[in-house]
This record gives C-alpha cells, structure tokens and sequence, in this order.
C-alpha cells in the first residue's frame, strides 16, 4: 500500500522505455504491450478512484526526504480522479489509433502515447511546482512528437506554433517559479501555502506578481483568453486518436489552476485569499463568448470541434472562478463530461471524414455517408450532450454550474453569457449537422472521387467512440452519486488546511 | 553586482521577445535561447546572490549559499537544451516541407 501513489507514474515510464526496446519485434507486439499496460494503468486507477473515496491523502516523499526539502507525490482524491479520466480517455485513444492503424503512419507512436501518460500522471500527482514544471515539459515534449506525427504541411506548421507558443510558456513559468521562489523561500506547494499565510505585507505585491504569472502559464496550457489561438489549428491538424488524448490536455492547465492557485492562495491566504478569482471568471467569460463565434465561424468540422473544447474549458474556468465548494463540484463534473465527450467527438469527426472521401471534414453537401443514420444520431446525441441541452450529461453539468453562479455577485453576467453563447452553438451545431447529413448530393458529380463503399474498420473504431461517448448517459443515469463524490471531491480539495497537515506529517495523512 | 545581473536578465529577455516576434524560424527559436539563458540567470539570481561561499556542506565554510536555485537551474538547462534541439529540428523540418522559413510557411523565401 505504501507505493501505490508512485505507481500511475512508473507504469507508463517503463512501458515507454520496454516498447523502445521492443521495436524491432515489430508494431503488432508492440500494439499489444501498449494497448495491454495501458488497460493496467486504467484497472490500477479504478483501483486507485475507489481507495481514495474512503480513504485519506497518501502523501509520497521521493527518497524519503521528508517535506518540504524533498519532493512529494501527493495522492488525493481529485489526483484519483484525474488519473482515472486520463486511462479512460487514453483506451479508447489507443484503441482508435490502432484499429485505424494511425500508429503506423510514423515511428514511436507507443513510446510517445506512454510518455505522454507518464507526464500527465505525473503533473496530477506531484505536490512541488517545480516537479510540476518537470512533468509539463515531459507531458509537452511527448504531446510535441505526437501532434507532429504522421506528418503532412498543414500539421507541421500548426506544430510549430504550438511548439513555440509553449516554449515561451515554459519560459515564463520558470520566471514565475522563480520570483515565488525568491519571495517564499520554497516550490513545495503545501509549503508555499504556509509562508503565504505568514507572508510580510511588503511582499504581497511580488507574491501577487508572480501568482498572475503562473495563472498565464496556467491559462495558456488551459487556451484561456488570450491564450487560446494556438488551439484550434494544432487540435484540428492534428491525428485524430491524438486530438482525442489532448482533450486532457488543456484540462491539465486547469487542474494546475485548482491546486496551486486554490491550495497557495486557498482561504488562509490573509488579503491574497482567491485573489485570482476574479481574473478567471472574467477571462472565463470572454473566452466563452469567443469560443463560441469560433464554433458559429468555423467551415471544417474538426475546427469546430476544436472550439467547442474551448467552450467547455471556458465554462470550467467560470466555474472554477466562482471560487465556492459548489462551483468547484460542478466543474469536476462537467470537466469528466466534458473531456470524455471532446474525446468522443474528435474520434467521430474522424470517422465522418473517412466516409467523406475528398470532401473531408470541410461544410460543403457532398455524397451520402455510408452509415449515414447511425453516424447522424451519434452526431446529433454528441451535440446535445455538448450543447447543454436536457436530458444529456451537458445540461445537468451547465445547470450545476449555473446553479452555483447564483450566489456569486455577477450572476447576471454569468447566467447571460453562457445562455447566450450556448444558443449560439446551437446555431452553429444544427447548421453543421444538416450539411453533413441533410443536404446531399442524389448524383456525384463529374469531378467528385469515388467514395468509399465501406469505411475501413468501421466497427471497431466507432466501438472506441462508443467507449467515450458512454460517459453522456452514464452521467446522467449516475447523477446522483457521481454528485455526491464530485462534492466530497470539492470538499477535500478546498480544505488546505488537510493537505497542508498531510504534506508535513504523514502520519497524520494517514498512509 | 546586482544591477549588472538585473541589466543582463533584462537585456537578454528583451531581445528574446523581439526575436521571438520575427517572422523566419531561425531568429525565433535564437529567441527562444536567448529567454532561456534570462530564466537561467533569474533563478540563479533568486537564490540571493552571495561571493565566495559554499553550497554545499563543508568544515570551514564561514556561510552558505543557497543550493537549491542551483539544482533548478540545472534542471532547466536541461530542459531547455532537449527543446532548442527539437525547437531547431521542427524548423528545419517545416523549412523542407513548405519551402519556406516564414513561421506560417507561407511566401517565398523571407
């Protein structure tokens, strides 16, 4: 019991380094071992999900260096969570990726997707924000190969931005790490927490600096207002099976967001208390509005899909920004409603596109989709879901979050713009869903190519759609206890206090 | 001392943003260098600056620095090294690709 918390960590590194190793045995060895331990990892974070609910933290000092001069791993029950959604979101990605054979396209697909998990895992386990910037740099520098794989014009130059916005990121995260460094005197997060809460007044304004700085880093990971111009091009360029993994990737910036800026500057913090609450749920806003022009203005589907990641991070990062135990309940409800269902439609958009033949995922009426009825009711059941209309898991998620908005002092702006942005993606959706399934062609013209008959591996890879989108009705058919856990969640993560006394004695974390 | 550290860091950063905004891939990853090497000597410099005395543990040691800052340092050279080289490979990979230096690959040669 003692190790488990390092676990979700090493299990991914020592795939990633064995299937180096197994390469030359060729890629169907390979696509066992990966699909195997990555299926592991997803039984070993059930595990790991139903021992957290009952139990304390389990707090990890590396090398047995006791906090804060060590550097700890701190397990909880909203570190469970995200790792639970990372496995799950990660099978179907890889199912997908090799039933379509996408991983063929290039080398080292399974050594990339592995280091991948270990660089997510790592950054939702880690208690230091300097090993939480070790883990990013990990977690980018896999999602880097893994965007860029398979190749093509389009994909290297969205990747190139990507890769520079991020590098200039990682720049002011180190800017960030160091001023708060210099004025507290200490990266582990629990320890930070506790010199801000003794923290001379003339330092206020330096801690209050830097603070901002990690919430732009954590933004730009997040695609938070004005962050967010790299997303739409590198999701939309990118593999499909990839786009779906990224679906975590953005919530990664607003996990960090919650434990660092909710444990630093929790309610202990003296007149630093949620100051950065406001700024989130402002630009949480304006990136609501903007995501949604984005999905209304887009012409290929899988840049609306794009943006409509984006509406849903935005909606987390007003949720998160009412700073109250409720909003922060619902936002881990509507972000495992919100990732799986990213996931899901980036797979679906990607099997559409196959059945599309040259017209691709561009809005112009081309022939008649194989599949076609099947393809639009899952279509149309991903957009309700997304949209937030009842009875699907986006309506009791956004009615949460609204719910919340109540008690807060600008609930009038909150409840205007998320109603209004989500009529306007309903606009958008209905528009995009009646070119691809409605208006098309009874002849194929002269110029069109031959469609394909069938979709190659169509049932197997619209099973690992199946897989995430299962997450909408289970959502709703579970509400009740998956809201109870969700606030228990929200509960545990508020109270620094514990994770503060855990992180320094473990004894009274428990083990 | 300090304000030679403090014009260095802001120099560097300086010209790493205006190399970063050019619109050809090689000056922005040298931009890219240039605010690593400023992040390097910030966090150096966030340690406190102290002459002549020992971070680590030693008899005779009249004081300490702090190590700490050196094993971030450290970490981020490392870093920064693996990503200017895959920083420097992507360049020339979308320089071959889209026959261009330009950041959006579009034009001519820039």
């Amino acid at each position: 019991m003692m190790h488990l918390p390092i676990l979700p960590i090493l299990l991914p590194l020592l795939a990633g380094i064995l299937l180096l190793l197994l390469r030359p045995l060729g890629l169907q060895v390979q696509r066992m071992v990966g699909f195997a331990v990555t299926f592991a990892l997803l039984m070993l974070a059930v595990w790991l999900f139903d021992g957290a609910l009952v139990g304390q933290r389990q707090v990890y000092a590396l090398g047995h260096w006791p906090a804060p001069f060590g550097i700890t791993l701190v397990f909880d029950q909203l570190a469970a969570l995200m790792l639970l959604l990372t496995a799950i979101l990660a099978v179907g990605a890889l199912w997908y990726a090799i039933v379509t054979e996408i991983d063929a396209q290039g080398s080292h697909f399974h050594v990339l997707f592995q280091m991948q998990l270990f660089g997510l895992n790592g950054a939702f386990l880690t208690g230091d924000a300097f090993n939480l910037f070790v883990f990013f740099e990990v977690l980018l520098l896999a999602s880097y190969s893994l965007l860029l794989h398979g190749g093509g014009k389009e994909r290297t130059v969205a990747g190139l931005h990507y890769v520079v916005v991020n590098l200039v990121g990682s720049t002011v995260f180190l800017f960030a790490l160091g001023a708060l460094y210099g004025a507290l005197g200490t990266l582990n997060i629990a320890d930070m927490a506790a010199k801000v809460a003794e923290l001379p007044a003339e330092r206020e304004g330096l801690v209050m600096a830097a603070g901002l700085l990690l919430l732009l880093v954590f933004g730009l990971k997040a695609a938070m207002f004005p962050l967010y111009l790299w997303l739409p091009a590198a999701y939309a360029n990118t593999s499909a099976p990839v786009a779906a993994l990224f679906a975590i990737m953005t919530k990664v910036g607003v996990y960090a967001i919650i434990r660092v800026h909710g444990t630093v500057f929790g309610e202990d913090a003296g007149s630093l208390a949620y100051f950065y609450a406001p700024w989130l749920l402002g630009l949480g806003l304006i990136t609501l509005v903007l995501a949604a022009l984005g999905v209304l203005a887009a012409f290929r589907l899988r840049i609306q899909v794009a943006y409509l990641v984006l509406a849903s991070v935005a909606m987390l990062l007003i949720a998160v920004g009412l700073h109250s135990e409720t909003g922060l309940a619902a936002a881990l409800y509507y972000l495992v409603h919100s990732t799986l269902l990213a996931g899901g439609l980036f797979l679906l958009a990607d099997v559409i596109v196959r059945g599309r033949g040259a017209y691709a995922d561009r809005f112009d009426p081309g022939m008649r989709l194989p599949h076609h009825a099947l393809l639009g009711g899952l279509f149309m059941f991903a957009a309700v879901a997304a949209l937030g209309l009842p009875p699907l898991s986006g309506f009791f998620g956004k009615l949460w979050i609204l719910q919340a908005a109540l008690e807060h002092p600008w609930r009038w702006a909150v409840l205007a713009t998320v109603l209004i942005s989500s009529a306007i993606l309903l606009i958008a959706l209905a528009r995009s869903g009646s070119v691809l399934f409605y208006k098309v062609k009874d002849r194929p013209d002269a110029a069109d190519p031959v469609l394909p008959a069938q979709i190659s591996a169509f049932a197997p890879s619209l099973m690992a759609v199946l897989w995430l989108l299962a997450a909408v009705p289970l959502l709703v058919l579970l509400a009740q206890p998956v809201a109870e856990i969700m606030q228990q969640i929200a509960a545990q993560t508020l109270d620094t206090a514990g994770y503060r006394a855990a992180v320094f004695d473990p004894a009274v974390g428990g083990k | 001392m300090e304000l030679l550290i403090a014009l260095s860091i802001g120099v560097l950063v300086a010209c790493g943003v205006y190399l970063v905004l050019r619109a050809s891939t090689f000056p922005v990853v040298m931009g890219l260098t240039l605010l690593s090497y400023a992040t390097n000597l910030f966090l150096f410099a966030m340690g406190r600056l102290a002459i002549g005395v020992p971070a680590i543990v030693s008899q005779d040691a009249a004081g300490y620095t702090d190590p700490l800052p050196q094993a971030l340092v450290l970490t981020a050279i490392v870093i920064a090294f693996g990503m200017t080289a895959f920083a420097i490979v992507l360049a020339l990979k979308v320089r071959s690709e889209t026959g261009s230096d330009h950041v959006d690959g579009k034009g001519g040669e820039v």
